[in-house]
């Protein structure tokens, strides 16, 4: 029997009820002959959150399949909570990016905030201790009201749930581009550790076996928030409030803590988080991948509201749950572990073999359908993809060397610029030592996190600038993964996978399709040669606000690993009388790069080229010089090119200066953005091994003068102190944020 | 000597405390839960820093009703060594164990950062290793650091020489740029910096090791006397 | 059984970092007529009833937990309801 208040099936069928839900009459007749019948209320809500983009990915498989997702280290790669790869020594990384940008949009903390705790949970669900946390953002312009609204209420929410939960926030980055005006982006990356014996995956195997359900309780919030994220957000998304969780990261701490030791107990079989479509996906997928069945009695749900419904219970997102599969009868001592923590464990349910999810509610049988048919059956659209006008109007234009009359105010704007700025306003507020293992912490090329009691480190990055993927989706998918890779060699790490965030308009433009195919492609690619699988990830589509669609933004986390500590590298100089190398080539790129901006307002042309297998050499050869210990600092080259690199390479330290010689155009030596390129520091005694070792250009000295000084020939053509460039670089954004309010 | 670190529901510090008495400074070190009901085989008493019980309604207002309060009261009777760190020193603040109340940072944000304490008073047993007015580098990590207390007890402060360390840059508005304050009798210190996170070269600096060596130089010093 | 309304402010004489903020911000929305916010807390209990004397009950965990002496005052309203 239905509660009365619920449309029955033919109601559903007839009102075209499940179009609310985001079904389309195609995928509801498929519904119907799967089931041999019309569903009823309750299972037409599962089938539309299972059947969701944000669930089944069905607009980007096709394009997923692409990736490389497989490698000697890879111990899991896409498909679980999180991917893992091994570092030796019976231990592993774990890691996975997910998105939150759309209900960021709508309620910015709170969105932000439980950004962080799905991806944390999301972590420890396999079985790993979290260890540290990066955010990759991106907002409008500052000059508006409504985006510094956005970026302080984002950034306090990261800090919020971050801090309290006590896993420091090592990195990540920032871009601000007026494409993300009304849609900003709030991905979350969670980086775990875990030993070879400890991982668990969500499997509801064994029949007869226990299903309990842990956490927080069930209540109202977040119904439909995996349909809400495959929509396009209108004027009128703000009155979807109710759709936006609200995060409890003191319980989430306790439940961490909790199902860290309940994953050394032998009764556990299956742990998985009930994240986006909540309690439908964790059922349907734990009970799909062991290929068995669920049956769950709703009445045993622990909820907070009075009344709730089954389709309510089912497609709640409240936070902090999460369902675990037991043994049977072991039920009083996981009562007990999770006591400890002042948290209740209730078993709602037990392992079928009929591969079916029936739901019991009030005695009666609410929803019977094949566990199958929610977790794999979803239909796969090949959707129709088309060359955007705009990129074959810049593919035809020249390479074109902006405009500067005055290099020192160049680089003093450049480097006020919101995204080459200091971003210390962001991580100050952010706990980034709790643990106490942070041992480069943000602010540089990547953030470095040591694993105690060995001689290893981890280093974490996340990159993509959207302007070369937006200009060449292709190049710039490369781009993004060559730079991440960039950074991880930058602090003395070899890169071991990525996973990726891809951030999207609406997949049902031709175009926007377009960007999304070749971005794969182009990820694909470097992921092949930089040999870095793919091993997990997230999609995020219809990143549209009134039908303008973001910059195309697949941000990639990458994880390196440092065999010793001894080789963690920054990119601060270090000593007076270093030699300062540059590695790579420099032509007159400036298509999507900063100058380009700053000087037209917009960006345009082609986007900086990037040969893969270049790219691949010369990290090869710095790694290499890093792990023979002749490098004192590395930084690799990206926005606003050479000019910005060298100052940022001389923040850390007020004592000293540097004096470079650059020859060609002198635009183009200081603010191209070719890519491939970075700046080293060695000391003098060890200039003919490095050199040796590594091709590289030398082209100046570090010393003492707290002055930046660029020679062409002899004409001294830049010169600067370090504190007024420091100045403009840090005062940026609390400039920004502070003048208008 | 054997400290004890508290550990109550959201304490996040409570794992550096440990690493730093047992790897750094080389003493015995045991995790204590909230719910404890005898400390008497510690010989210290550390309050970690964090979030205990999600700092819902005050910072340190729900865990200073613990069953182990009530023993960190008695060590604090008997005369041992107490320190709270952060939301440790919040949890004392509540417990009556030291003066005055925290406040939200005045800046309303979390701030996290490595900051200048000067040391103004190295008589105390937590701090005679350092210098008279040296000036140390030891991170803070917190939202709500903003120290207050009334006139009469500034005044006592003052007077006792309650106040051992100061803030360089005020990075949170506290009266007086109080960063740490013992009580009357000397054995109880809280402080909103960090020094458990400054006992490591590797991760930027070493300088909260000697608050750890002044405790134990002090209670060997006392323990020598009675042997 | 009693619905208990209990407002939880800073004393007069703390400087409220929170409501100093807020005031700044009304008035550069163009609200010059407000001079001043204090941000407090508000918080309603269910007691039920029993022998000891409300007022006392509700002024010790006032005293005891919801409010710091130290910084904080608090007042509090008491409505009598019936059990549905």
């Amino acid at each position: 029997m239905l509660l009365k208040h619920e449309p029955r099936p033919d109601q559903v069928k007839s009102e075209k009820l499940y179009q609310q839900m985001g079904l389309s009459d195609e995928e509801f007749t498929l519904v119907e002959n799967i089931l041999g019948r019309t569903p009823n209320y309750t299972e037409t809500g599962l089938f539309s959150v299972m059947w969701s983009e944000h669930c089944s990915y069905k607009n980007s498989k096709p394009v997923l399949k692409k990736f490389p997702i497989t490698g000697e280290k890879v111990l899991q790669g896409p498909g679980e909570g999180a991917g893992i790869v091994d570092i030796g020594d019976e231990q592993a990384v774990v890691f996975k990016i997910e998105s939150h940008n759309h209900p960021s949009a709508i309620e910015p903390y709170q969105g932000a905030a439980t950004g962080v705790g799905g991806i944390i949970r999301d972590i420890f669900s396999m079985g790993a201790r979290p260890i540290a946390i990066l955010n990759s953002l991106r907002f409008g312009e500052l000059d508006s009201a409504r985006v510094r609204y956005l970026f302080k209420e984002v950034v306090a929410g990261i800090a919020g749930y971050g801090n309290c939960i006590g896993i420091p926030t090592v990195g990540g980055e920032i871009q601000f581009e007026s494409s993300y005006d009304g849609n900003p982006l709030v991905n979350a990356m969670c980086v775990g550790l875990i030993d070879h014996k400890d991982i668990k995956k969500g499997l509801a195997q064994g029949v007869g076996n226990t299903v309990m359900y842990v956490g927080a309780k069930t209540g109202r919030d977040g119904i439909h928030g995996a349909t809400f994220a495959s929509e396009e957000l209108t004027e009128q998304s703000d009155e979807n409030r109710p759709a936006v969780q609200v995060g409890d990261p003191f319980m989430e701490k306790l439940l961490l803590e909790a199902c860290l030791e309940l994953i050394h107990s032998d009764a556990l079989v299956g742990i998985q988080d009930m994240g986006a479509a909540g309690l439908t996906s964790s059922s349907a997928e734990m009970a799909s991948k062991a290929g068995m069945g669920i049956e769950m009695n709703l009445d045993l749900v622990p909820q907070r509201e009075t009344g709730m419904t089954a389709y309510e219970m089912m497609l709640s997102e409240s936070q902090e749950r999460m369902l675990i599969v037991i043994k049977k009868g072991r039920e009083q001592e996981i009562n007990e572990l999770f006591s400890k923590y002042d948290l209740e464990a209730v078993a709602i349910g037990t392992v079928t073999d009929d591969k079916k999810l029936r739901l019991i509610h009030n005695g009666e049988v609410v929803a019977d359908v094949p566990v199958d048919a929610l977790a794999e059956d979803a239909p796969v659209y090949h959707k129709p993809s088309k060359v955007p006008a705009y990129f074959e109007e810049f593919q035809a234009m020249e390479q074109e060397i902006p405009q500067v009359s005055d290099l020192k105010e160049t680089l003093v704007k450049l480097l006020s610029q919101p995204t080459i700025a200091s971003k210390e306003w962001v991580y100050q507020q952010y706990d980034y030592m709790v643990r106490t293992n942070t041992v480069v912490s943000p602010g540089s090329d990547a953030a470095v996190v040591r694993i105690r009691g060995t001689r290893k480190a981890l280093a974490m990055t996340t990159d993509c600038n959207s302007r070369y993927v937006y200009l060449d989706p292709e190049v710039g998918g490369k781009i993004a993964v060559a730079e991440a890779a960039r950074n991880i060699v930058c602090s003395g790490a070899e890169p071991l996978a990525i996973t990726d965030n891809l951030n999207f308009g609406n997949p049902e433009k031709p175009e926007v399709f377009w960007q999304i195919e070749k971005a794969a492609d182009g990820i694909s690619e470097a992921c092949r040669v930089l040999g870095t699988p793919v091993i997990g990830g997230n999609v995020s589509l219809y990143n549209e606000t009134s039908g303008t669609a973001i910059y195309p933004t697949p941000v990639i986390g990458m994880v390196g690993l440092v065999t010793d500590i001894d080789h963690i590298t920054t990119q601060s100089f270090k000593n007076n009388g270093d030699l300062i190398y540059l590695v790579g080539e420099t032509k007159d790129e400036f298509g999507g790069s900063e100058l380009q901006k700053l000087v037209h307002g917009k960006v345009f042309g082609k986007a900086p080229e990037l040969n893969i297998n270049v790219e691949k050499a010369n990290q090869d050869q710095v790694l290499a010089a890093i792990r023979a210990g002749l490098v004192q600092s590395a930084h690799d080259l990206s926005e606003g090119g050479l000019a910005v690199a060298i100052a940022e390479s001389l923040f850390d330290n007020d004592q000293l200066g540097a004096e470079v010689n650059v020859t060609g155009n002198l635009v183009s030596s200081l603010f191209s953005e070719s890519q491939s390129r970075f700046l080293l520091s060695v000391k003098k005694e060890h200039q003919t091994e490095f050199e040796r070792l590594v091709t590289a250009q030398l082209i100046g000295e570090v010393n003492e003068t707290e002055n930046l000084r660029v020679l062409s020939e002899t004409d001294t053509v830049l010169e600067a102190s370090v504190n007024q460039l420091k100045d403009a670089w840090k005062g940026a954004i609390p400039c920004l944020l502070k003048s208008r309010d | 000597m054997k400290f004890a670190v508290i550990v109550f529901p959201g304490s996040n510090c409570d794992i550096d405390m440990y690493h730093a008495i047992k790897d750094e400074l080389g003493e015995q070190v045991e995790y204590v839960w909230h719910d404890t009901e005898s400390l008497d085989e510690f010989d210290g008493i550390l309050l970690p820093g964090g979030f205990s019980y999600g700092d819902y309604l005050r910072t340190g207002a729900i865990a200073r009703f613990s069953k182990v309060m009530k023993e960190v009261v008695k060590a604090a009777d008997a005369g041992k060594p107490i320190l709270g760190v952060c939301n440790g020193f919040q949890i004392l603040l509540e417990a009556g164990l030291l003066p005055g109340a925290m406040r939200r940072n005045e800046s309303l944000s979390f701030i996290c950062k490595p900051v200048e304490l000067k040391v103004v008073n190295n008589q105390s047993m937590f701090s005679t290793a350092y210098t008279q007015g040296e000036t140390i580098s030891i991170p803070v990590a917190h939202g709500e650091g903003n120290y207050y207390c009334d006139e009469e007890t500034l005044a006592n402060l003052k007077a006792n020489n309650q106040i051992v360390f100061t803030y360089q840059d005020n990075p949170n508005g506290s009266l007086e740029d109080i960063a740490g304050i013992i009580n009357e009798r000397g054995n109880v210190l809280g402080m909103m910096p960090h020094p458990e996170r400054a006992v490591d070269e590797l991760l930027g600096g070493a300088d909260g090791l000697k608050l750890f060596q002044s405790i134990v130089r002090s209670w060997r010093e006392a323990n020598v006397v009675k042997a | 059984m009693f619905k208990v309304k209990v407002y939880v402010t800073l004393r007069e004489s703390v400087l409220d970092p929170q409501g100093k903020a807020v005031t700044h911000s009304l008035q550069s929305l163009n609200y010059p007529e407000v001079s001043d916010v204090r941000i407090g807390k508000y918080m309603e209990l269910t007691i039920e009833k029993s022998e000891r004397d409300l007022d006392e009950v509700i002024n010790e965990v006032c005293s005891k937990l919801l409010a710091n002496p130290v910084i904080e005052d608090y007042r509090y309203e008491v409505e009598e309801c019936v059990p549905q």
